[in-house]
């Protein structure tokens, strides 16, 4: 867990230096919960994306969801929907929006709010069980969120 | 759910994805010793409705060899643990002199039926209990000796000595009178969502019960195995440490054993189990 955290640090302090980087409070979700700008304007890389998902300590979307090309990593789970084929039916904005915070598109939504460090009851410092010592980061960066859309993107079925 | 569903659909069409092994709790039997039959599926309380129709012992979510480990004392590990406790339950201590054996004699008939109805009001103290705090409450004041850390090995250990003397009968805990206002605290903690990952007991335990995640088969969560006999850590735990684990890992500053917010979430979770055969001390991984 600790190394998560010095990752998304530095992640973030190297966003930071990027005057694009949108913060979590400031980004713009429309009506559907979509996000239309890209949180980095940096492209997304999404062979780096696949491992967040599939990765324990960053984004660990396989708890909960089943992903084929992601079969490499052991335990997909059953709690959200199987994500495969997901670059045809959502676009781009519509998938960052849900990665971001799922919250925006479906209401009370199980998944967790990747891109956000309010508003939380009794938030820990990770999974110590302890109150947090500082300030909140997000569960990813804003890179990483970019890094994942990319990735959802070449879940096609055509 | 729907997504239960999709899942369905899903593994019809044949998916290779090593999804861990889906579906709901099984349907085998929980018969004890070859004599004891345990009621591991029960109807909900009435206090669930719209909830849960069905409430359902966590060892139908356990592996087969998981499950085979609770049918027999000799093959329980847990078993160990409560002959221990037997001795502590002879054994005089404190400034009284006393055992809990001068006060109560054998554990077979003097505890019989009482670990379902824990946790408990306790009218003079103006109290809900859970056994640990009765037990600590006859050390202290019956015997004057130490109270004994919360869900520490010795309380636990007693804990599931107190259980077995109860095995196979319904769990019956009460949530009128004194206990109500106890209860509906642990109501609401049970649905608040916390941490950073924003879960609630109910989200995993209500709504996902039966669905894998990650490499865990969920269940509804309910506390009438306890103290559970955990493969993981080779020891008897006890229910607050388990709801700690749990508050843990939803990235949330959890609460500590013993503290006022997990007796009553005890109490809230215990009576959803109502009808449950208690099964202490269970077998977990
Ligand atoms: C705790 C479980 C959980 C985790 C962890 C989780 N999700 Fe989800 N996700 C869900 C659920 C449940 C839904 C269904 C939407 C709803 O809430 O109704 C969902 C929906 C989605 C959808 C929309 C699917 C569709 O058909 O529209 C996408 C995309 C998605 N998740 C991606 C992710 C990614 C990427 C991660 C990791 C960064 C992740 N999820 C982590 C539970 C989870
Ligand atoms: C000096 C006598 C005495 C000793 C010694 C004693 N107890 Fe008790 N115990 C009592 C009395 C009296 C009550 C009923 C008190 C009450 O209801 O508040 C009681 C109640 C209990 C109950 C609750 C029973 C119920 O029906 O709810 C449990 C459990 C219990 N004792 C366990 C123990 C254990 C374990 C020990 C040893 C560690 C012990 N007691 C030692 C006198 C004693
Ligand atoms: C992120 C999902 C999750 C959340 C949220 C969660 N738990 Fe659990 N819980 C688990 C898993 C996984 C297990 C182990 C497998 C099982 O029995 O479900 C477990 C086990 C348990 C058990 C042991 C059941 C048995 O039969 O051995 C109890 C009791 C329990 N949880 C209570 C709670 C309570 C109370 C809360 C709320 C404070 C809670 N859990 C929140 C995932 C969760």
């Amino acid at each position: 867990m600790r190394l998560t955290i010095i990752t998304a640090a530095l992640v973030l302090a190297a966003g930071m230096s990027a005057a694009e980087t949108v913060l979590p409070a400031d980004v713009a979700y429309g009506e559907d919960g979509a996000v239309e700008m890209s949180l980095t304007g940096k492209a997304g890389d999404a062979a780096e994306g696949a491992i967040i998902m599939s990765s324990k300590g960053r984004g660990n979307c396989i708890s909960c969801h089943a992903v084929t090309a992601l079969n490499d990593a052991p335990f997909h789970g059953e709690v959200g929907p199987m994500l495969d084929g997901i670059g045809d039916v959502r676009s781009e904005a519509e998938i960052r929006g849900i990665v971001a915070d799922a919250k925006m598109t479906f209401e009370e939504s199980l998944m967790p709010s990747f891109y956000k460090t309010t508003g939380y009851i009794r938030p820990g410092n990770a999974y110590t069980g302890k109150a947090p010592t500082e300030e909140l980061a997000p569960l990813l960066s804003a890179q990483d969120i970019e890094d994942v859309v990319a990735f959802l993107l070449t879940l096609k079925d055509s | 759910m729907n997504f239960k569903a999709l899942t369905a659909i899903a593994l019809v069409a044949g998916l290779s994805a090593p999804l861990a092994m889906a579906g709901g709790a099984d349907d085998d039997n929980m018969v004890i010793n070859g004599d004891t039959d345990m009621t591991t599926k029960a109807a909900a309380a009435a206090h669930l409705d719209g909830a849960l129709d069905e409430v359902i012992s966590g060892w139908h979510f356990r592996s087969d060899e998981t499950q085979q480990l609770q049918l027999d004392d000799f093959d329980n590990p847990g078993m160990i643990f409560v002959d221990k406790a037997m001795d502590t339950w002879n054994a005089a201590e404190g400034t009284e002199g006393k055992a809990c054996a001068d006060c109560h004699d054998d554990p077979a008939d003097s505890m019989a039926g009482v670990r379902a109805t824990y946790p408990k009001w306790n009218e003079a103290a103006g109290e809900v209990r859970t056994l640990q705090m009765q037990v600590n409450d006859c050390r202290v004041n019956q015997m004057g000796a130490e109270a004994w850390k919360y869900d520490a090995g010795t309380a636990v250990d007693m804990e599931a000595m107190i259980s077995v003397q109860s095995r196979g009968m319904p769990m019956n805990v009460a949530i009128d009178g004194g206990a109500a206002d106890t209860w509906a605290k642990g109501k609401e903690l049970y649905y608040t969502r916390t941490g950073q990952l924003e879960l609630s007991c109910a989200n995993c335990h209500e709504d996902n019960y039966g669905n894998y995640i990650r490499a865990d088969h969920l269940s509804q969560g309910q506390t009438n195995g306890f103290p559970a006999y955990r493969l993981k850590n080779a020891k008897l735990n006890g229910v607050h440490s388990r709801f700690k684990g749990c508050v843990r890992d939803t990235r949330a500053e959890t609460y500590s054993p013993g503290s006022a917010e997990f007796i009553a979430l005890e109490l809230y979770v215990a009576s959803r189990g109502n009808g449950l055969a208690v099964e202490g001390p269970s077998v977990r991984n």
